[in-house]
């Protein structure tokens, strides 16, 4: 099969104007991914679903993942000028990445039995109405998936024929998989060897049992 | 908070009274089959809209058991999602716990030895059988033949559950495999009994067909119901024998290869019309095969460590890099997707649950069919809603 | 001819049925609680506590190193240490357990604990009758309760007990010797 750069290639003449960039894994057994803009995903994945050297029938896998905003701490060289001589010296720079949340999808091929092509499309931040768009018209398999991935994580999905809540029931507040989101501390109360639930739960029903 | 789930507009459009040339087509009926319905395998609803006996619209509606597996597990460490996959699909915990070991040797890097990757084949071509007589016997069932195949299925199926027990000391929630090789070695006189039990069950297997494959009953439910056309079954991302039913030949163990399934000589077997009975019949034909896979591991198995010895139960710390792992699980390709940042335990872990994606197109099979196909066909998809709502 | 089959399935079922009255084979069913069957050696139901010897406080082996506590996945076991030291079976002091817990109502006897245990202190039972009518209480194992003789481990799985029996002889026969060979060392040294 081809090689992510191969595709990012062909795909960059095959839709005029799409941003893909290919994402590294530090895993040695994993693959890349392809990141593509919102903007032109949906021709991208049909043109990876009826390129005739491809052929990626078969969307496997469609999930999220919530990337909150974090500090990354980078290794830099800066060349500094003292005493005359030139020295390279590594300095530690801190740099705030934005929070965003991404949908992955794992392609494959049935026809050609090859695969997988990771796409992989961000939000603009981790805002409940920060979009991405929806493939389930290009492949069926996402329906249930990505309102899973709607469900979960507060993903909206522009595009999707039927985006509401299956997993969680219709009026549930927050989404689970979010790595923010707070547990409901209602426990049943009852005495467990744990003080930490035990606790948590006290606190949840003591001012209930003041009033 | 609504515990029951709240009606949206969305959720039920009204259906129009009148038919296109404007004649009236009389009332529909909402009927809400489940939770508690016997042939819904489990806490599961359908939302289906009838015209007489017509079903007209359905939507399966569930999360009654979901509980976040995938949560739970981003917050333990490697070693302690292991039993938790047992819980996934609780027929084929063998299956769960190999999936997962795959994906985590990936990501780690781990190598799995000879003897080990044996006996991963035995489990789960076991698993593989016992999961498929019991769903015919639920199959079954659902039509109507109450209890007598099912309880044929029961009693075999207990005798592979003897051998699992024996060997990780649990019948259904196995906890066997560990990343880098299996928990413990099977004994020769368990390999010996696996053998007995290998070359039993085919005669079983003709006993169950004379009951069922030709039975008239069963040929006039199932026989053109619930068709799945190719393009419709690759394009919904259907797995597993419910896809090789409708005529495409696409098995993990012969594509991906993983583990040593290169080195068996098997056969993929393949539905033509993608009807509820190609989809019984590909699983008899799957569970021939597995017998032979079973016949040739069992004569094949060399003896060695189980374990690789770098692996390490406890703290596991994979370097930061994501891996998707997947293996042909007896409902479809089960998969897991572990993103690492270095730490204990995942980042991110994703189940990707067959019987969940193969219900995608349940609305479509069951269109046009009465009410009671709609329970066959169902029962043909094969589910398990500890997989379905994790 | 129409229900051909029909009836060759009914055949089937008519020699399964009346096979069960002759045959072994077809009646698999045992009638509990008169008959039992024999458990298989590796069934696992919930975790107990080894001890050695027949005092179950002095004899227990576990050195409350919390280590099952942290890898329990649903995080069912409780134990708080002990301030003071007590012997081990190679003579050497260690903490013991002042509280060991475990939740049967949350544990999913899954043998982590088991597993990860670096002294062979924890162990699954197969006892499996524990039903009770106190259902905080009653399902609330505590270390009286948990703790079980080294010989009742030897009786529900002899291989395996025999294994740690042969292993911790072996750790206990080299900690003599180390310790016989620097007693003799200072001796000689003198
Ligand atoms: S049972 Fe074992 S692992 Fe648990 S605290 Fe005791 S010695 Fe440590
Ligand atoms: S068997 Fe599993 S759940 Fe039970 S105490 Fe041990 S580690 Fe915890």
């Amino acid at each position: 099969m081809e090689t992510p750069e191969q595709i990012k290639l062909r795909l960059e003449t095959a839709v005029p104007g799409a941003k893909i960039e290919i994402l590294p894994n530090d895993c040695p057994a994993g693959e890349r991914s392809l990141l593509v803009d919102t903007a032109h995903v949906l021709a991208v994945a049909k043109f990876l679903r009826d390129d005739t050297q491809l052929r990626l029938d078969f969307c496997s896998n469609v999930t999220g993942v919530d990337w909150p905003e974090a500090e990354i701490a980078e290794k830099i060289k800066v060349k500094q000028v003292g005493d005359g001589v030139e020295k390279e010296v590594e300095e530690l720079k801190k740099n705030v990445r934005p929070g965003f949340l991404e949908v992955v999808y794992h392609l494959y091929s049935m026809e050609l039995k090859h695969g997988p092509v990771v796409l992989r499309q961000r939000t603009a931040n981790r805002d409940a109405k920060a979009p991405v768009v929806s493939l389930t018209l290009v492949w069926r398999g996402c329906e249930f998936q990505e309102r899973e991935v709607f469900d979960l994580f507060g993903i909206r999905l522009e595009g999707h024929p039927d985006l509401r809540r299956i997993l969680m029931w219709d009026g549930f507040k927050g989404f689970p998989m979010r790595k923010d989101y707070v547990p409901p501390d209602d426990f049943e109360y009852e005495p467990t060897p744990h003080d930490k639930v035990l606790a948590e739960a006290r606190k949840h029903y003591s001012p209930e049992v003041k009033t | 908070m609504n515990a029951v789930g709240e009606r949206t507009s969305q959720n039920y459009e009204i259906l129009p009274k009148t038919g296109e040339t404007g004649e009236p087509i009389g009332e529909f009926l909402e009927v809400s089959m489940g939770p508690q319905h016997p042939s819904t395998h489990g806490v599961f609803r359908m939302d289906v809209v009838l015209d007489g006996e017509k079903v007209v619209k359905l939507k399966p509606v569930f999360g009654y058991l979901h509980r976040n597996h995938e949560k739970i597990a981003e917050n333990i460490s490697y070693l302690g999602s292991m039993p938790y996959t047992d819980r996934l699909d609780y027929f084929c915990s063998m299956t769960n716990n190999w999936a997962y070991a795959l994906a985590v040797e990936k990501l780690a890097g781990l190598a799995v030895p000879e003897r080990a990757e044996y006996i991963r084949v035995i489990m789960a071509e076991l698993t593989r059988l016992q999961n498929h007589t019991c769903l015919i016997g639920f199959f079954v069932q659902d039509m109507g033949a109450l209890g007598t195949p099912l309880m044929y299925a029961f009693r075999e199926r207990e005798k592979i559950l003897d051998l699992f027990e024996s060997v990780s000391g649990a019948r259904m929630m196995c906890n066997y495999m560990r990343f880098g090789g299996v928990r413990c070695d099977v004994t020769p006189d368990w390999l010996v009994q696996a053998k007995q039990l290998v070359n039993d069950y085919g005669k079983f297997l003709d006993e169950y067909e004379t009951l069922l494959t030709e039975n008239e009953i069963l040929l006039a439910r199932s026989q053109g119901v619930g068709v799945l056309s190719r393009e419709l079954a690759v394009n919904a991302s259907i797995t597993g024998p419910m896809l090789r039913a409708s005529g495409v030949n696409y098995d993990l163990r012969k594509v991906d290869r993983y583990g040593i399934y290169n080195r068996f000589d098997f056969k993929v077997p393949l539905g033509e019309h993608g009807d509820t009975y190609d989809r019984y019949m590909v699983r008899i034909l799957e569970m021939r095969e597995s017998l032979k896979i079973l016949q040739q591991a069992l004569r094949d198995i060399p003896s060695g460590p189980v374990m690789d010895p770098k692996a390490k139960l406890r703290g596991l710390r994979p370097k930061a890099g994501e891996a998707y792992g997947r293996i042909e699980a007896p409902k479809g390709e089960l998969g897991f997707y572990l993103i690492s940042d270095g730490m204990a335990n995942p980042y991110r872990y994703r189940v990707r649950p067959p019987s969940f994606i193969n219900l995608t197109i349940l609305e479509d099979m069951c269109l046009g069919h009465r009410i009671a196909d709609t329970v066959v066909i169902l029962g043909s998809v094969d589910i398990v809603l500890g997989e379905v709502d994790r | 001819m129409l229900g051909e089959q029909i009836i060759k399935g009914m055949a089937v079922t008519a020699r399964n049925f009346f096979g069960s009255y002759v045959s072994k084979e077809r009646l698999t069913t045992v009638q509990y609680p008169e008959e039992r069957l024999t458990p298989k050696e590796n069934t696992r139901q919930f975790p107990f506590l080894v001890y050695d010897g027949d005092d179950r406080e002095k004899g227990l082996r576990c050195v409350a190193c919390q280590i099952c506590e942290k890898e329990c996945p649903p995080q069912c076991i409780y134990i708080v240490k002990s301030k003071d030291k007590k012997p081990d079976y190679k003579g050497q002091p260690q903490l013991y357990p002042a509280t060991f817990d475990i939740d049967i109502s949350v544990c999913m006897s899954c043998q982590i604990c088991v597993e990860v245990c670096p002294f062979d202190a924890i162990k699954m039972d197969t006892e499996f009758e524990l039903s009770t009518g106190d259902r905080f209480g009653g399902l609330l194992l505590t270390k009286d309760k948990l703790a079980k003789p080294n010989e009742y481990y030897r009786r529900i799985h002899p291989t395996a007990a025999a294994a740690v029996d042969e292993r911790l002889a072996g750790e206990k026969a080299r900690a003599e010797a180390k310790a016989k060979a620097a007693a003799e060392a200072k001796t000689a040294a003198l």
